[in-house]
């Protein structure tokens, strides 16, 4: 089981929830079991492609999968995988 | 960071700054260099407000502040360098006035522009490091470019409801903004803090992040926050790191950039120029907070459904209108009649818009938008409604 943080702005999708855990090998694995999980999520995160979208980065534990391998990163028991997404908001 | 000559304190300067004097972290040497530094704000918002008083406290020899807006009430809840009797006032003149009184020895240069890719440049060249506390992201990536450009460190904070980030962006090895995020989030799917909320003390935490980085950065002590992403959960009061690199395959500050001049941001980020005709097309499924009052005296027979969150409506609503937020519409469609015309609202006309679209998706045929929300009806219909 991997610990899945979900941010802020997207826990709207994910029942209010701050994290979850879910199985699978590779990280890859663990988002898909997140976004069967919670349907909704899934147009937040991936393109219709099923590409993760560009304003959205994902981190094994403290490093940006973008500089591991990317979707195929193995993700042990234990794993903390942060979804990390841009915001804009200081001044308003 | 400079070429000036280095000045000397005033016999009310050493007194002032003499619990920095006393570190041997900062001293003479370091006040100095506080002193010989000039730090540009961009927004004298949520973050701008601690930044500016603290760095003005600091002994920052001079600050820019860039802002077009004035102060409102709303901003009051977190925007501590403005006060109730400047709501009205511009925001400049009202931070201007708070650094003043705090520390008159601070240069202020005022700035009564919105930074675009026009007179960014210019604006930002004349100072040592930049300070990004904006609210919207062309003018984040307008700000990441301009440093990247000119070669400036960016401290870069953001909020959104009780979480922030914060880093430095745009040092000489280190990764820029456009190194963590590409591109950015399609207009509407990110809620910005007027949409979304934020916690009030929030921007006091982060704010004070970046016046930390800068003045380390100033001061050439200590560890920066570069290559770090700092994350602040308010609710849970935990502070996270994430590492960042700087991608060899960025377009601005990778090895073979392609942009090597300023873009048009607003394009950039997806959304409608400010002229042409796009903006001026009115959607046919809009109707106006007084046509759908004048069909609610007529009796018209037609559902009013507020897709606001349950803790909105108990703010204010309008009678006659069933409560059902946007995301439980696809859960609750079945306890709306289908043949009947369905009019939506929401705050500003913004959720309501996407209601309506789920809505015609599910195969309903009748449904209009009300165009700008609670806060047009309270403009336009009822001024009693309270604004929030």
């Amino acid at each position: 089981m991997a610990k899945v943080l979900i941010p802020t702005p997207l826990r709207q999708f994910a029942d209010k929830k701050d994290s979850v855990e879910l199985d699978g090998a590779t990280v890859a694995e663990v988002m898909t079991a997140l976004t069967a999980q919670f349907p909704t999520l899934r147009k937040q995160l991936f393109t219709d492609e099923g590409k993760l979208r560009s304003f959205v980065n994902v981190y094994l534990n403290d490093e940006d999968i973008r500089y591991l391998q990317k979707d195929a990163t193995a993700v042990k028991a234990g794993d903390t995988l942060s979804i990390v997404p841009s915001i804009a908001g200081g001044a308003q | 960071m400079n070429t000036e000559p280095p000045v000397s304190l005033s016999k009310e300067e050493i007194l002032r700054y003499s619990r920095h004097l006393i570190m041997p972290e900062v001293g003479m040497e370091g006040q100095l260099k506080l002193k010989n530094a000039s730090i540009l704000l961009v927004g004298t918002g949520g973050l701008g407000a601690p930044l500016g008083m603290y760095l003005a406290a600091a002994g920052i020899g001079r600050i820019g502040l860039v802002d077009f807006d004035v102060v409102d009430a709303s901003n009051l809840h977190r925007q501590v360098i403005h006060g109730t009797k400047d709501i009205g006032r511009k925001k400049l003149d009202s931070a201007a006035d708070t650094i003043a009184d705090i520390n008159p020895n601070v240069k202020i240069d005022k700035y009564d522009v919105l930074l675009t890719s026009e007179n960014a440049m210019e604006i930002c060249a004349n100072y040592d490091l930049i300070i990004d506390g904006t609210d919207n992201f062309p003018t984040r990536y307008l700000v990441n470019d301009v440093c990247v450009l000119l070669k400036k460190p960016n401290v870069y904070g953001s909020i959104f409801r009780f979480e922030g980030q914060a880093t430095v962006f745009a040092t000489e090895d280190g990764p820029c903004y456009r190194c963590l995020y590409p591109e950015p989030p399609p207009p509407g799917l990110v809620p910005s803090c007027a949409e979304g909320g934020v916690l009030g003390i929030l921007p006091g935490v982060v704010g004070l992040i970046q016046a930390t980085e800068a003045i380390k950065l100033i001061l050439g002590v200590g560890e920066p926050l570069i290559g770090r992403l700092v994350l602040y959960d308010a609710l849970a009061m935990r502070f996270r790191e994430l590492k960042l690199r700087r991608n060899p395959e960025c377009p601005v500050c990778g090895d073979n950039p392609t942009v090597t001049q300023l873009i048009d941001y607003e394009q950039f980020c997806g959304l409608p120029q400010h002229e042409g005709p796009a903006a001026a097309e009115v959607n046919e499924g809009d109707v106006d907070p007084l046509d759908v009052k004048a069909m609610l005296d007529r009796g018209d027979d037609f559902i009013l459904v507020d897709v606001r969150e349950p803790h909105e409506y108990l703010i204010c609503s309008i009678p006659t209108a069933t409560l059902i937020p946007l995301g439980e519409i696809a859960k609750r469609v079945n306890e709306l009649d289908s043949s009947k015309l369905v009019v939506a609202h929401c705050k500003m006309g913004g959720r309501s818009a996407k209601a309506v679209a789920q809505l015609k998706e599910l195969g309903f045929k009748r449904v209009r938008n009300m165009t700008g929300g609670i806060l047009a009806w309270s403009d336009k219909v009822d001024p009693t409604v309270p604004k929030y």
